[in-house]
């Protein structure tokens, strides 16, 4: 299946991927509230494990995705810490 | 093969095409706990959907992987939601809601959001 071009359609993918990455990254600037850039950082880091995939379709190397579960585990263990800075300092004394 | 590949092409591009949804939601929606209704369901979609989609059209691609990353995501990120949706609810951040706040009398909350409050040196000094 060379003849559909794996590597032009992960370039075109990522290409298209940059919208949400633009989009999170804008929010998590201009966000007014603590919680809100770290919404937009959560989004941000799920389209990285999205990118990640791409990557493996444009370089024909399947290892990528396991780069994906690493990214996807720091997605959820820096999520989980915000949030716990969040509360206890936000509802702290 | 080819139908593979195509089914490929078919579930990168309605990922991406969710991505897309949950990224202008986060930028378009008015409130934290609504950027996080989008950001979440939809994001979760579409990752897990540009997964699947490009290790369909990938040749060689070990079926373990796709599976961990896909279950991974889809256990991790609605906890993660979960627990950050608390910490902005407890944390006082700005809702605007179209009816009274039916977790008023449940959880505690506070009044300011943590951005808008005095630092803690720049507080008033406490009187004796």
């Amino acid at each position: 299946m060379n003849g559909l071009g794996l590597p032009l359609i992960g370039m075109i993918a990522g290409a298209l991927l940059m919208v949400p990455l633009v989009l999170a990254a804008w929010r998590m600037i201009r966000g007014p509230g603590v919680a809100d850039r770290f919404v937009a950082l959560d989004m941000l880091i799920g389209v990285v494990v999205a990118l990640t995939a791409v990557v493996a379709l444009v370089t024909g190397r399947g290892a990528f995705l396991d780069i994906g579960v690493g990214v996807a585990l720091v997605n959820f263990v820096a999520t989980v810490a915000l949030s716990a800075f969040l509360e206890r300092k936000g509802s702290g004394k | 093969m080819i139908v593979l590949q195509a089914l490929g092409l078919v579930m990168l591009l309605v990922g991406i095409g969710f991505l897309v949804l949950a990224g202008v939601g986060v930028a378009r929606l008015p409130d934290a706990l609504q950027r996080m209704h989008a950001s979440t369901k939809a994001g979760t979609l579409g990752a897990s959907l540009v997964v699947i989609g490009s290790a369909l059209m990938l040749p060689d691609i070990r079926l373990s992987s796709v599976a961990f990353i896909i279950a991974f995501l889809l256990v991790t990120l609605p906890v993660a939601a979960q627990l950050l949706a608390r910490a902005a609810y407890k944390s006082g951040a700005r809702l605007n809601l179209s009816r009274e706040d039916p977790l008023a009398n449940v959880i505690g909350r506070q009044a300011t959001p943590l951005e808008e409050r005095p630092a803690p040196e720049e507080r008033e000094p406490r009187q004796n």
